[in-house]
């Protein structure tokens, strides 16, 4: 349950022991909860919204409160305007529009409710980000009372002609390939792809197990009556089989909290990893872009100073020749045909020189932007990891406490009957 | 663990009725009234081993076979540790052994053999009877069945029995020798025949109903306990990828590697318990098949008790029908119709010297009868007696070791907790780390 925005800033202060939380929130001073989902039916189609609640203190805002509803194709917008002004920064993934495979309706509420715990994550991710938390679409989604207000934003549509030239070039880069890859890049790479992998493992694995569980669960369901079903035809027996029929009854229902924990806290962390894993090499893809970009203004630029300084020879060559030539025609026309062709290379040099100055500063911030997310991508992913499977081994060792404590009842009463009966036994 | 509460379980019981021995002098290995052989013998399956022979049709064929030892208790009792004696049996041997106690003591609830085929096996467990596993637990079976019955306070005291565990060779033809198969085959042909009997006795009924219900539970409840082995088994396993994941993961991070690595080790820790697990559960499901073969020798001894009240009704109603045609041939008064009366009729009656003839055959056949009925009336009357002593000693002796394997089957499901407690604190413990 994500806590209200004010909760949230109390919790931050007494919280000041953790480094972590620290380091990423020493300006955090925005505050958000994603709450309240409701349905909006209209002639035209159905949707969900959300109500995104803001607390802040920070200056760039008018106010200190905002409250307004949101959709989830308005959280895709902010997504991509965020992507296209930090291209190689790290966003925190946005749940998926649509899960085809889970056959899961899209107003279903565990559906919705797992949705709305993801955006909620989503916008604090970003809230929690130096960078990110200053931009201005951040502000704006936040804020912006009407969703006519955004529509505007909206009609600009998910940055598909920059995504467009963005594919376009990618392939163009990729037949080309990269001059020279930082080591740290390349290493960077190679772990995002790996780091894929395992996430997508891990993925499996966890959703294998569930499926396992439950099929244990339903059959433990089968089992617990055929010892009620035996104790209606017994007499002394009747009392232990029915107590062994409760254990195995209440031990299904410990399994299906099981699952339920599961199924709320590792599968959705794990899953949000698996998207950052695509998210990191979309990063990296743009990160490589920019830097062919630069590199292909870099050999244009190379090649035409090139061309330049072998005119400059030719024409110093030819400066003798064509001066002989000029005297012998009476044309003044080659020569200054020839100094209109030299201006006209010097200013394409000139210009290609400023745009690769522009490239190289372009390459310069996001290698800087990405080392600088990176960093700050592995703490939480650290964390957030951690903490799901620290989460997922606790509630897995009260998973047994409890089937012990049940099981040990069963025992206890036992042996108090049999001590009875001995007892009995014995006056008789 | 059934077997030494079996044998504890005779020793006090016994008391009463074994007075002759109660002295202490337990050096008179002869076969006393009362006193069940146990006391004065142990006995153990110890092993098991493959053979291979030719058979009856000379096909070449593997078989396992099982020794059993014997060893006087009163030399034990003396701090003697005297070597046992020992021979070697199949099974087919044991069930030679139980048909026969069967068909001697049909009124007796006669302990069941451990199952021919394995059944009611969950997947990873093998079905083949020359599995070690199968033939472990087939051995514990077999021991404890010559624990019940050399317990027992009338089948102990068998010579068959006694020759079982002390005669090696020659032992089956003295089996076949004293003819009890004749009488199986045509018990079983009676007892596969439907019949129906005029007054039944009311508590064999219900015994007959109350163990038809026991072989429909505990069928049902072996049936679903396996499919939840099949499914816990699936459970644990699965986790052992998390090893295998973790284990990959661990070598692409630096912070979070060894934490990774551990805890995956523990993963497959986990994975691999679940056999010793499973591998306890089935001396739980063993117990429950005991009674599931029980209650068909339950059901055995009641249809055997319906078969004698049942010959014992067609004996009296020849009796009353050979009486009746006396009645007829002395007054010449046929009250129901007969094809003789009819005949008589028709063609006139028979002459005197003749009528006297089969008058006199009558009367024979009517004493005959009288004997018959009065034997068959004793006959099932004792049938119902000592059956139902046996099937009260039968319920107490059921109610004890059932109520121990709820028990016991309380003690694995804890302890199966407590390794999951273990295991998982010690993977949370690894996560800390990360």
């Amino acid at each position: 349950m994500p806590n209200s925005p004010d909760s949230m800033v109390n919790q931050f202060r007494l919280d000041e022991e953790n480094e972590e939380e620290q380091q990423g929130a020493i300006n955090k001073d925005i505050f958000v909860t994603v709450d309240n989902p409701e349905s909006h039916i209209s002639a035209i189609e159905t949707f969900i919204t959300y109500r995104v609640v803001t607390r802040t203190t920070c200056s760039e805002f008018d106010s200190s409160e905002y409250e307004v509803r949101r959709r989830y194709q308005d959280f895709l917008w902010l997504k991509s305007r965020l992507e296209e002004n930090y291209p190689t920064l790290i966003i925190h993934p946005l749940p998926e529009k649509f899960v085809m495979k889970s056959m899961v309706e899209r107003f279903n509420d565990d559906f919705i409710e797992t949705r709305r715990k993801a955006l909620h994550r989503f916008l604090n991710r970003i809230a929690d980000h130096p960078i990110l938390s200053c931009s201005h679409h951040f502000k704006v989604f936040l804020t912006e009372e009407t969703t006519q207000e955004l529509a505007p934003h909206r009609k600009l549509g998910p940055g598909f002609l920059s995504r467009m030239s963005e594919t376009m070039r990618a392939m163009a880069n990729s037949v080309r390939g990269l001059r020279s890859k930082l080591e740290e890049f390349a290493v960077m790479q190679a772990y995002v792809d790996d780091f894929s992998n395992k996430m997508c493992s891990v993925d499996k694995v966890t959703n294998r197990i569930i499926k396992e569980h439950r099929e244990y669960m339903d059959e433990l369901k089968q089992y617990g009556p055929t010892y009620f079903q035996w104790a209606e035809s017994e007499e002394l027996l009747a009392e232990p089989l029915k107590g062994v029929g409760s254990c195995v009854e209440r031990c299904s229902k410990e399994t299906e909290e099981q699952i339920q924990h599961l199924s709320e806290v590792l599968v959705p962390t794990l899953h949000e990893y698996v998207l950052c894993a695509d998210t990191l090499k979309a990063v990296m893809r743009r990160r490589d872009n920019i830097q062919a970009e630069f590199e292909a203004k870099n050999e244009a630029l190379a090649s035409r100073t090139t061309d330049k300084e072998m005119l400059d020879f030719s024409n110093l060559c030819s400066a003798y020749g064509a001066q002989a030539v000029a005297t012998a025609t009476g044309g003044l026309n080659d020569k200054e045909r020839e100094s209109k062709k030299e201006l006209k290379f010097e200013n394409v040099v000139d210009q290609l020189q400023e745009e690769v100055d522009d490239l190289a500063d372009r390459v310069e911030q996001a290698n800087n932007a990405l080392r600088g997310d990176w960093s700050r991508w592995r703490t939480s992913m650290r964390a957030d990891l951690k903490s799901a499977f620290i989460s997922t081994a606790a509630k897995n060792v009260d998973y047994y406490e409890k089937c012990l404590a049940v099981w040990e009842s069963f025992l206890l009463s036992q042996r108090g009957e049999s001590m009875e009966q001995r007892n009995g036994a014995d006056a008789s | 663990r059934m077997a030494e509460d079996v044998k504890e379980e005779s020793v006090t019981s016994n008391d009463e009725s074994d007075l002759a021995a109660s002295d202490g002098s337990l050096n008179n290995t002869m076969l006393t009234e009362g006193s069940c052989l146990l006391r004065r013998m142990e006995i153990s399956v110890a092993e098991a081993e493959k053979r291979s022979g030719k058979n009856a049709v000379s096909i070449q064929e593997t078989y396992t076979v099982y020794l059993v030892e014997t060893r006087p208790m009163d030399a034990i009792a003396e701090g003697h540790n005297p070597p046992p004696d020992s021979l070697w049996r199949r099974y087919s041997e044991f069930e030679l052994l139980r048909n026969y106690l069967i068909v001697t003591y049909p009124y007796i609830v006669v302990p069941p053999l451990p199952e021919k085929r394995a059944e009611f096996v969950w997947h990873k467990l093998s079905a083949d009877n020359m599995d070690p596993d199968f033939v472990e637990r087939r051995r514990i079976g077999l021991e404890n069945f010559l624990l019940r019955v050399a317990s027992h306070p009338v089948l102990s005291n068998n010579e068959m029995l006694y020759h079982f565990l002390t005669k090696e060779h020659g032992w089956k033809e003295m089996v076949y020798e004293t003819g009890f198969q004749a009488k199986a085959d045509s018990r079983l042909r009676a007892l596969s025949a439907t019949f129906r009997v005029r007054s039944p006795h009311k508590r064999l009924v219900e015994m007959k109903h109350y163990s038809d219900g026991l072989q429909s539970h505990t069928s049902q409840l072996l049936r679903a306990r396996t499919r939840v082995a099949d499914r816990l088994y699936a459970v644990y396993k699965v986790h052992g990828n998390y090893g295998r994941v973790f284990s990959e993961w661990s070598a692409i991070e630096k912070e979070m590697g060894d934490g990774l690595q551990s805890a995956g080790h523990h993963m497959d820790a986990y994975a691999a318990s679940v056999d010793d697990i499973l591998e306890e559960e089935e001396h739980y499901a063993d117990q429950l098949k005991e009674y599931l073969s029980y209650a068909e020798a339950v059901r055995a001894v009641c249809r055997k008790h319906e078969l004698s009240q049942f010959e014992l009704e067609m004996a009296s109603q020849d009796l009353i029908s050979k009486k009746q045609q006396r009645e007829e041939l002395a007054t010449g008064i046929v009250r129901t119709f007969s094809l003789k009366g009819m005949t008589n009729k028709l063609f006139g009656q028979e002459a005197p010297e003749q009528r006297d003839a089969k008058l006199n055959l009558l009367e024979e056949l009517i004493a005959e009868g009288e004997e018959t009925v009065k034997e068959k009336t004793a006959e099932c009357d004792e049938h119902a007696e000592k059956a139902w002593a046996d099937i009260v000693r039968f319920k107490d002796q059921k109610d004890k070791d059932l109520q121990e394997a709820l028990i016991n089957y309380a003690l694995m499901q804890i302890s199966m907790c407590k390794k999951g407690i273990q295991v998982w604190s010690n993977a949370k413990e690894c996560f800390l780390k990360m």
